[in-house]
């Protein structure tokens, strides 16, 4: 049945495209007739189960164009048929995109290896074979480029609607946090595998958003990959530096410039010119802006074992200081009752130290009332190093943390 | 006189066996083997009052990770290292003008069995911040210091002493984060080394880890010691730079690790 067709791939009315059409041969006579059809050239017609006998049915394929022309001849001589197939092009469409979804899940399930860390062309393939086998609730977005000009993808998880409330969640701004990065292609991968399959995330999904921006600093991490393993900031050229890069943490506009932020370019913090100098921030920030339904803003880092909210510019508490922390609490118990890893709950400027410009304080200052950072395994024995046998661990412990936080959202939108 | 002054004056007579405090050195400076360093005196001025601490905050978590790093100079080895757990409780004060002194109840844990212990330590940080390194007790480890691993040390030392072509290995671990079983012991001895940097270096602003080891060349064995030099890669969580310091240290069963030389190298450029 691999024949091509000719003209377009329309599915619709009848008329639109090629049929197959069956007769129950009744007679010589209907034989007769029937190879009188065959030679007919003009109608252009495939026989698929030849005129030859009274004891077998004749299929044949009939040209859109000859359609009519052929029912007609049958009706003159009253030889009964029956549509077999009345739209073949799109019976050919579908079963092609299933062949392609197969040969894709064959190629992801088996060639995918979510237990290792993989470069940026890996990740960025990856992406669109996951787009492939999910396309009722995956989505690819270009949301800008970055320094050295490559594309920035969010992925977004949507069942319809238009801009409905929706959580953020950026992993790998700091590039040399490897287990951020490979933690985000693992969730990817789960959400989308168990949208239809588990209630509460279907559920969550069909009335909120997710967008995930798997690789926020690209830049910085394939010069983790080509150059420096523990190379932290964007790739940005400063004037009259011979250091480059700026910690996209201390980019945002909160509390820009205050303590815990360096003004030295050469500086792992240094925060930059001016807050969002650094386009991998500022395409954030647009994204963010531009959409203004975001209900949650998550940041996922490495490493210390940590789960913070607000603010790091100022040791002061938020207004929703309690509910965040109750949130983070119950977040931490789901995580730890995998695998008993421990996590601390608290404000960045608590927990690890006061430190100006960054996401989730910036996000909480527009509004976002949930707005969380992740810092994942390990708590410095390995470090930024973590063995690439813990990522697949790490990724399971962290969903059910991510997972409480994004039904607590959905429970409580506002 | 106050269980305070008891302990202050402990210090400075040297009583107390494993316990005494530990002064680091200078980077670039050198100090030979078998040179044991000299407790400071601590002044007998009184105390400002005691300010409980959160134990889940930074103030605490950063005096805790000198108690282990200091634990491992001292105990380090191929196959020993320590850990920080838990911390349970912690409290500061001021020490007149001379600098702030933690008192903590924790838990360590010891790595290569994932035993753990509890026990309290207090850590001094002189006023003057990296021109004196801080001065840490530990009260109540005795379990863990009894893990016997002298049999495997004495091994390594043999398998090691004549070694013919001399060990030789970058990254450890790779940047998959993984490494040849038979490195292992040599990246626990190498965070013992290292331990000696992140001890001279730690103040109440920074929180150090070893990051990775970026190269490790074993020398001929000199005075029956295992000889390296070692270029090392450490992480301040607080900065969150990458300092990077070339070590050059012996080992042997017998005197444990031996910091002959350690010297701050140039930011990476790039």
């Amino acid at each position: 049945m691999s024949t091509i067709l000719k003209g377009g791939t329309d599915s619709g009315s009848e008329r639109l495209s090629d049929q197959v059409i069956r007769i129950d041969v009744r007679s010589e006579r209907q034989i007769q007739l029937l190879q009188a059809l065959e030679t007919e050239e003009e109608f252009e017609l495939d026989f698929w189960l030849q005129p030859v006998s009274t004891e077998l049915p004749v299929d044949i394929r009939v040209p859109r164009s000859s359609l009519s022309s052929v029912k007609e001849y049958l009706h003159v001589h009253d030889i009964p048929f029956t549509v077999m197939i009345d739209n073949l092009q799109e019976l050919l469409n579908q079963e092609k995109a299933e062949m392609e979804m197969n040969q894709m899940s064959e190629h992801s399930t088996r060639s995918f290896n979510f237990g290792a860390y993989h470069n940026l062309e890996t990740i960025y393939s990856w992406m669109d074979t996951l787009v492939a086998q999910h396309p009722n609730v995956v989505t690819k977005l270009e949301i800008g480029r970055s320094y050295e000009n490559r594309p920035m993808y969010v992925l977004k998880f949507s069942t319809g609607g238009s801009k409905r409330p929706a959580i953020w969640i950026d992993l790998g701004i700091h590039s040399r946090e490897w287990v951020s990065q490979a933690t985000g292609v693992w969730t990817a991968n789960k959400i989308a595998n168990d949208y239809g399959h588990d209630a509460s995330l279907t559920s969550l999904l069909n009335t909120m958003d997710i967008y995930m921006l798997i690789l926020a600093n690209p830049d910085g991490y394939v010069y983790t990959h080509t150059n420096d393993r523990m190379w932290r900031k964007t790739r940005s050229q400063n004037p009259g530096s011979v250091c480059r890069g700026v910690d996209p943490n201390r980019n945002w506009d909160a509390g820009f410039g205050g303590p815990g932020a360096s003004s030295f370019p050469c500086s792992d913090s240094y925060h930059g010119p001016f807050a969002h100098s650094e386009i991998e921030v500022k395409n954030v920030v647009d994204l963010v802006k531009g959409h203004g339904n975001f209900k949650a803003f998550i940041s996922v880092h490495s490493y210390s074992q940590l789960l913070m909210y607000p603010y790091g510019y100022s040791c002061s508490s938020i207004p929703h200081q309690s509910e965040l922390d109750s949130i983070g609490k119950a977040a931490v118990e789901k995580l730890t009752s995998l695998y008993g890893t421990q996590y601390k709950v608290g404000s960045i400027c608590n927990i690890i130290y006061q430190a100006s410009g960054g996401s989730i304080d910036w996000s909480y200052d527009m509004g976002i009332k949930y707005s969380f950072a992740f810092e994942l395994r390990d708590t410095g024995r390995y470090g930024f190093i973590l063995p690439a046998a813990q990522i697949i661990p790490t990724a399971s412990e962290t969903w059910l943390a991510l997972k409480h936080i994004m039904e607590y959202v959905r429970d409580h939108l506002y | 006189m106050g269980l305070r002054s008891i302990v202050s004056l402990v210090v400075v007579l040297g009583v107390g066996g494993s316990l005494t405090a530990m002064i680091g050195h200078r980077p670039g400076t050198e100090v030979s083997a078998g040179q044991k360093p000299v407790s400071a005196v601590t002044r007998a001025k009184p105390a400002m009052a005691k300010r409980q601490l959160n134990p889940n905050y930074y103030e605490a978590r950063r005096a805790a990770q000198v108690v282990f790093i200091y634990l491992n100079t001292r105990y380090g080895s191929p196959y020993k290292l320590f850990g920080l757990q838990t911390v349970y409780s912690a409290t500061v004060e001021e020490v007149g003008d001379s600098g702030r002194k933690y008192q903590l109840k924790l838990s360590v844990q010891e790595i290569p069995t994932d035993a753990t212990e509890k026990c309290s330590a207090e850590v001094f940080f002189q006023r003057g911040g990296k021109q004196s390194p801080p001065q840490v007790q530990v009260l109540g480890l005795k379990e863990l210091l009894k893990i016997k691993t002298k049999a495997k040390e004495e091994a390594l030392y043999q398998k090691y002493k004549a070694k013919d072509p001399l060990l030789s290995v970058q990254y450890l671990p790779d940047s998959q984060g993984n490494m040849d079983p038979d490195m292992e012991p040599f990246w626990y001895l190498c965070i013992a080394a290292s331990s000696f940097i992140m001890l001279s270096e730690s103040t109440e602003n920074t929180l150090y880890n070893m990051a990775q080891v970026a190269s490790l060349t074993q020398l001929p064995t000199e005075n029956n010691q295992l000889k390296f030099d070692s270029l090392i890669l450490l992480h301040d969580i607080v900065s969150q730079e990458i300092p990077r310091w070339k070590l050059l240290f012996t080992w042997s069963p017998a005197e444990g690790v031996k910091v002959l030389q350690m010297e701050q190298q140039p930011r990476r450029n790039g």
